[in-house]
């Protein structure tokens, strides 16, 4: 009665914490057992044995943006579908079916609304950039061609 | 209430013993309890993600018509030892432009991800560590600090290389994440729950009451949410972010010796962690093809093996697709994902919920057999 009844995110600490003392514990061995013989030239970053020019934080394509907040949308509409999922079967067997499938199906279709709006704007495309670009510098060619 | 091992095992004579013994207090019982239990997890999980290293290069092996690794041990069954050994022995180089907090904290996100998982996989009705009330919420949360892992170890790294394997690891393995999650969506909508036991339970009795065969979205969603897995944990034919053609080695470029042992042990543990998963949801679980009403302890061992034997299966598969096909074009993966498994995964969760009203929950077996 009394242990049974302990929280059930304790095990999921207690994983945590069992990875942490296997990584610390992992990197200590590897402290004490291996040799520490660091130079300059070790210690570069590795660009194929040339000496690397400038630092890799730079400006970033992006695209790894839009993906990003596509995902975000995505993500909070799926997080927020669970709980209407798990109860679900229940309202069915209540005789609410038709009822929560159409509350369920009004969530989804904004959800594939945004998917076609992301997939219309050309957002799901990985290279679109450059064919825009490149199409239009045909574009303008055959045009001063033509004239 | 979440049932947890401790519960589990309070059902036994000895536990009374115990309890005695420790008297008043039960909060230190049942730690010692988790702790213990956690011990034996992380200690199967280490063994079978080393072992899941060897798997890989005998298996890789065989399908080249190599010999593979042969020398330590018999069959070369120690040869992740020696790695192990070998690892902690090498310096640990770190770049001198890098961010040492997170160049540290990278590859343990992984692995305090990865560890987090093993917590709800439910190996069998008693030994899971604990059966979560939000299991699966639970599990596609708590996996996406893998992701972070391995975005903030390209990221830390300050080498083009790392960046770039880092950033494509980043976009690839949350774009992933939406077919996956769609997919274990539809099966929450067909079981009606989010705690693995029930799921599992549901599925109690021969092949036919499996999930995936519970209705013909389900068998779809079982092949999105297998092949998105293999993309969230960077597998090939999807290991953009490694691809060792391209990237020399991608987000871990920059790693070595023991930190980069983590990144591999958390990846090989996740696969298994995956392919547990994915024969938890759909292919029946731990449970036996036939009716047991007794729960004595031979029987959990029996279960612990039926899932282990599952999960070790598809883990088979996941590296024999490895040596099978080639690895994609990073443009190709993106649109593989958002062009045709999203729209599938959302078109299947609508097939799944008209089922459910129209069929009023009956597999189709069930309709079949009327």
């Amino acid at each position: 009665m009394t242990s049974t009844q302990i929280d059930g995110l304790m095990p999921v600490v207690i994983m945590m914490i069992a990875a942490v003392v296997l990584f610390v514990g992992g990197h200590f061995a590897s402290v004490l057992l291996s040799p520490k013989k660091p130079t300059l030239q070790k210690n570069t970053p590795y660009e194929c044995g040339e000496v690397p020019v400038g630092t890799a934080w730079s400006a970033f394509n992006v695209r790894f943006y839009v993906v990003g907040l596509i995902f975000i949308i995505f993500d909070v509409e799926s997080v927020l579908m669970f709980p209407v999922a798990t109860v679900f079967n229940q309202l069915v067997k209540e005789g609410n079916g038709i009822f929560i499938l159409v509350e369920f199906l009004v969530f989804i279709v904004i959800l594939i609304t945004g998917i076609v709006y992301c997939w219309k704007k050309g957002d799901l495309d990985w290279v679109r950039s450059y064919q825009v670009s490149s199409q239009k510098q045909v574009a303008s060619k055959a045009k001063k061609v033509s004239a | 209430m979440n049932q947890t091992i401790v519960s589990y095992l309070a059902q036994y004579e000895f536990f009374d013993f115990l309890i005695k013994i420790f008297g008043e207090n039960s909060l230190l019982l049942t730690t010692l309890i988790f702790a213990i239990a956690a011990g034996v997890f992380v200690a199967v999980a280490a063994t079978i993600g080393g072992l899941g290293t060897y798997a890989e290069r005998k298996i890789s092996a065989d399908i080249q018509m190599r010999l593979g690794p042969n020398r330590v041990g018999p069959y070369g069954l120690l040869q992740f030892l020696a790695d192990g050994v070998k690892m902690i022995t090498k310096e640990d180089v770190m770049p001198n432009s890098a961010d040492k907090f997170l160049f540290y904290l990278a590859p343990m996100l992984c692995l305090v991800g990865v560890f987090a998982t093993l917590a709800v996989l439910p190996i069998s009705s008693g030994f899971t560590l604990v059966d979560l009330n939000v299991g699966v919420f639970y599990l596609i949360a708590i996996s996406s600090l893998v992701g972070l892992g391995v975005f903030l170890g390209g990221y830390a790294s300050n080498s083009k290389w790392s960046m770039l394997g880092g950033m494509r690891g980043a976009s690839q393995i949350i774009s992933y994440e939406i077919p996956v999650t769609l997919s274990v969506l539809a099966i929450t909508l067909t079981a009606g729950s989010m705690s693995f036991g029930n799921i599992v339970s549901q599925q109690e009795g021969f092949i036919t009451n499996w999930f995936i065969f519970h209705n013909p979205f389900s068998f779809l969603a079982f092949f999105i949410y297998f092949v998105g897995a293999m993309a969230e944990t960077n597998r090939a034919p999807f290991d953009l972010p490694e691809a060792e053609s391209e990237l020399v080695s991608g987000y871990h470029t920059e790693y070595t010796g023991m930190r980069f042992g983590f990144f591999a042990l958390a990846e090989y543990i996740e696969v298994f962690v995956v392919s547990g998963v994915a024969a938890a949801l759909f292919l029946g679980g731990y449970n036996l093809p036939v009716h047991v009403s007794i729960d004595i302890l031979p029987i959990q061992f029996i279960q612990v093996t039926i899932l282990v034997g599952k999960a070790l299966a598809l883990y088979y598969v996941i590296i024999w697709v490895r040596w099978t096909f080639p690895r994609l074009r990073v443009d190709h993966l993106m649109s593989i994902c958002w062009k045709y498994l999203t729209p599938i995964a959302i078109f299947n969760l609508i097939g799944s919920a008209i089922w459910m009203v129209a069929f009023r929950g009956q597999s189709i077996v069930q309709i079949l057999g009327h």
